[in-house]
């Protein structure tokens, strides 16, 4: 590899524990040594990491969407349960959250001859939009919540009839990979970038991907509650 | 991510102390061995288990230790029946090949100095560990082990403690665990593709890869599409035992004079569906890495390359692709339209077009090669004979109207048992055998190996070759007793012959065990490439440095079976020698 080093390695290399490297056992020489992996490869393996993770939480949402209709098409005992309004809101809430988050994405990653703005300002921006992105993930959770609290006033319950129970368990089902979400997010903003392997760029794209496949697999989750009940 | 994994450095430095070397390592050398120790634990807890059934099922009225009361009672039986396919299944076939010699070997072979995320590495290899300790705690919990069966049907396994001892709390800590084994085997497979896709090292090509490497991308992909699937089911099986839902509970049970009035309108086949959905793509998550350690095997020991390189490839994933499409021949009996079964019959026979690639492609390995019988390739030839005795029943059980007469019978147990369970020891031991001079820097025994393998090749044919017999006369499985029943009585001297040969089997395994711990203080000093083996791994010394290659950047020139190739001095071309050193070696 002929390549220079560039300062994101030399930051990696600077960074290590101490230092300290294995002497090659065969007395070659260190110039080949390189910080593993390379920032370049490392942005790439977390995207491959979490495309197939998106296919992971695809096939788990499926069996259960396989599962609803199976069970609907059953018969009997299935009595649609009835949509909470606030639904409706919530899914706004994330509609707009994906907005914000892709808004808070362009500031960061922007360079600076298309934005005119500072990279001090860049960033304040990008704060900005990413903590109103984490607000609305949270209200979009409290709405759930509150929709949960509306069908149980109703007498719906969990075990109320199996359409009721598919409403919980996918709501719950898509509340907790968001929550993952929203943690995933305040992690990009509070953790501390310069001894990573990737830098806070690549952490916001990451999870804004995330955080945009959840806002997709809500409304489908949303449709199948909806136009499937 | 936690911090460790950001700090960019863990390959560079290889951590001191106890804890960080051994317990809660990031190396995935490490943690393949951590893997293997898992499985070999598992593998004897096991294999207990199976004993004390053999024992039970020719000496039904006898004193037996270890079992509360002293005589087995039909449902300690049915427990012993469950917990050995669960952990057989899980902890075993599908920990040993994939996640233990996977994690040690993958990264290694693709010129790669880690995973690409070790922390989580270390996280799914704690993960399954503690799924293993919920799954084995169901033994000592009130009611003992679950006796559902690995496959867990409801209503039983749905209904609580009411359908018998162990389906409380025993099939709750069963349902839990195996959520947790989803998520570990999840993590794992994230971590092999991901590893597998970007971190090769420059040359290595796709089609460059040893056909191990391949496997084991191929078993990730099929874990990646198939655990999220069974921990959906699983949470919707705690959802019916915990919270009072019917997903899977149908109306009107009767359970011992009580009618079961808190569910309604459940089906036990959703869970049968979403269950084989996952059950079939985990036979072959067990068995593609035992085919791909037996391809590289005999390839190794015959000094030829392998025979058909793509088409073994295409075969791995046609048999990948085809897995996830066959899941209706598991219930052939529930009732099905005989025109899905028809189809699930179709598919599942079309599976013996890319097996049959891979077993002429075996052969066309070994024909005309300078065949050397070393223990690992003694257990890869033993594979071959295994899968092919295995896939042979499948062709039979795969016939929707002979599985009806077939299905339940111990037809089904020496069927899978041959296939999926033997074979897959078999691609387990061929790596050990192959594999542990790299791990462990010693050499193991040949001779005593050699007589590990033949006790053991000939005692698996006389334990399931005898099964396909009763299963024809019409043994059914889960029976703990059938001393009594006319039909069978003269078929009790072939149970004994089974019992007698189980017995003499399990305690070969303890020649093995001796062999592996004993050499691995007193064992031959191992040299680096000791097999003359071509990958990567035979270029680094034994066992490998903490970064693998020391710093050196790996190129990779050629493929991955470069043997006895025309007018060469040496029989081998390393896949990273220099195309200006080739020829100059000896």
């Amino acid at each position: 590899m002929t390549r220079p080093a560039t300062t994101e390695e030399l930051e990696l290399i600077d960074h290590g524990d101490g230092g300290g490297v294995l002497p090659p056992p065969d007395g070659g020489g260190d110039d080949g040594r390189r910080p593993w992996p390379r920032p370049e490869v490392s942005r790439r393996a977390f995207f491959t990491l979490i495309q197939l993770s998106l296919a992971a939480i695809v096939m788990f949402f499926m069996s259960l969407t396989s599962a609803y209709i199976v069970r609907k098409g059953l018969g009997g005992d299935w009595q649609a349960t009835p949509i909470p309004r606030v639904l409706w809101l919530n899914t706004l809430l994330l509609l707009a959250s994906s907005l914000t988050i892709e808004l808070a994405r362009r500031k960061h990653s922007g360079d600076a001859a298309a934005n005119p703005l500072a990279a001090e300002a860049r960033n304040a921006r990008f704060s900005q939009w990413w903590t109103i992105t984490i607000a609305l993930g949270l209200l979009f959770l409290a709405g759930q919540l509150f929709a949960w609290r509306q069908l149980s006033a109703a007498g719906m319950f969990l075990d109320t009839n199996p359409s009721s129970s598919f409403f919980y368990v996918l709501t719950a089902a898509h509340g907790a990979h968001l929550a993952g979400g929203i943690f995933a997010l305040f992690y990009v903003a509070f953790r501390n970038w310069k001894r990573s392997r990737i830098t806070q760029e690549t952490a916001a794209d990451l999870a804004a991907l995330y955080w945009h496949f959840m806002d997709g697999l809500w409304l489908f989750l949303f449709a199948l509650l909806t136009v499937g009940r | 991510m936690a911090e460790h994994e950001g700090s960019g450095a863990h390959a560079h430095t290889a951590p001191t102390g106890f804890l960080w070397k051994y317990v809660f390592s990031l190396d995935h050398k490490v943690i393949g061995i951590q893997y293997y120790f898992l499985a070999l634990f598992s593998v004897f807890v096991g294999m207990a288990l199976s004993l004390l059934m053999r024992f039970h099922l020719v000496w039904p009225a006898a004193h037996v230790p270890l079992i509360a009361g002293g005589v087995m009672k039909p449902e300690q039986y049915l427990a012993l029946v469950t917990m050995h396919g669960t952990i057989m299944v899980f902890m075993v076939l599908t920990t040993a090949p994939q996640s233990g010699f996977g994690n040690y070997l993958l990264p290694i072979q693709i010129g790669a100095e880690d995973m690409a995320f070790p922390v989580l590495n270390m996280l799914s290899f704690w993960t399954t560990f503690v799924s293993l300790l919920v799954i084995l705690a169901a033994f000592f919990v009130e009611g003992g082990a679950p006796i559902a069966g690995w496959t867990s049907y409801p209503p039983l396994s749905a209904v609580g403690d009411m359908s018998g001892p162990g389906e409380g709390l025993g099939q709750t800590l069963w349902v839990i665990g195996l959520a947790i084994f989803c998520l570990a085997s999840l993590i794992g497979a994230l971590n092999f593709i991901t590893t597998t896709v970007d971190l090769r090292a420059k040359g290595m090509s796709l089609m460059r890869m040893p056909l191990t490497v391949w496997a084991w991308l191929i078993t990730a992909i099929l874990g990646l599409l198939a655990f999220g699937v069974l921990l959906a089911a699983c949470a919707l099986l705690l959802l019916d035992r915990m919270a009072g839902t019917s997903f899977f509970i149908p109306g009107g049970l009767v359970f011992t004079d009580t009618v079961l009035a808190a569910h309604e309108g459940g089906s036990p086949l959703l869970w049968q569906h979403l269950f084989w959905f996952f059950g079939h793509p985990e036979v072959y998550i067990a068995i593609l890495p035992g085919m791909g350690v037996t391809s590289h095997v005999l390839s190794n020991f015959s000094r030829k390359p392998v025979f058909g390189y793509r088409a073994m490839v295409g075969a791995m994933l046609a048999i990948g692709f085809l897995g996830f499409c066959v899941w209706g021949h598991h219930m052939f009996v529930s009732g099905m339209s005989p025109y899905s079964a028809f189809a699930f019959s179709l598919l599942t026979m079309t599976i013996g077009v890319p097996s049959a690639i891979k077993t002429f492609n075996w052969l066309g390995t070994l024909w005309g090669g300078k065949i050397q019988f070393t223990c690992a390739m003694l257990f890869a030839l033993g594979f071959v004979s295994l899968f092919v005795t295995g896939g042979l029943s499948g062709l039979f059980l795969a016939q929707p109207t002979l599985d009806l007469y077939f299905h339940d019978t111990f037809f089904v147990v020496a069927h899978f048992h041959f296939v999926m369970g033997v074979a897959a020891i078999f691609g387990i031991f061929a790596a050990t055998y192959f594999w542990y001079p790299k791990m462990f820097g010693r050499m193991l025994n040949e001779t005593v190996g050699k007589v590990h393998f033949w006790l053991t090749f000939i005692g698996v044919y006389c334990i399931f070759m005898p099964m396909h017999f009763l299963g024809m006369v019409g043994r059914p499985r889960r029976y703990a007793d059938l001393t009594g029943v006319n039909f069978l009585g003269p078929l009790h001297s072939v149970e004994f012959f089974i019992s007698i040969a189980a017995i003499f089997t399990i305690a070969a395994q303890f020649i093995f065990l001796f062999n592996f711990l004993y050499c691995l203080k007193w064992g031959k000093k191992a040299e680096s490439n000791p097999w003359h083996g071509t990958t990567l791994e035979w270029s680094i010394p034994s066992p490998p440095p903490f970064d693998n290659f020391a710093g050196r950047h790996v190129q990779v020139y050629r493929g991955a079976y470069e043997f006895s190739v025309p007018g060469e001095a040496q029989d081998f071309i390393p896949q990273d020698l220099a195309p200006e050193k080739v020829g100059k070696a000896n």
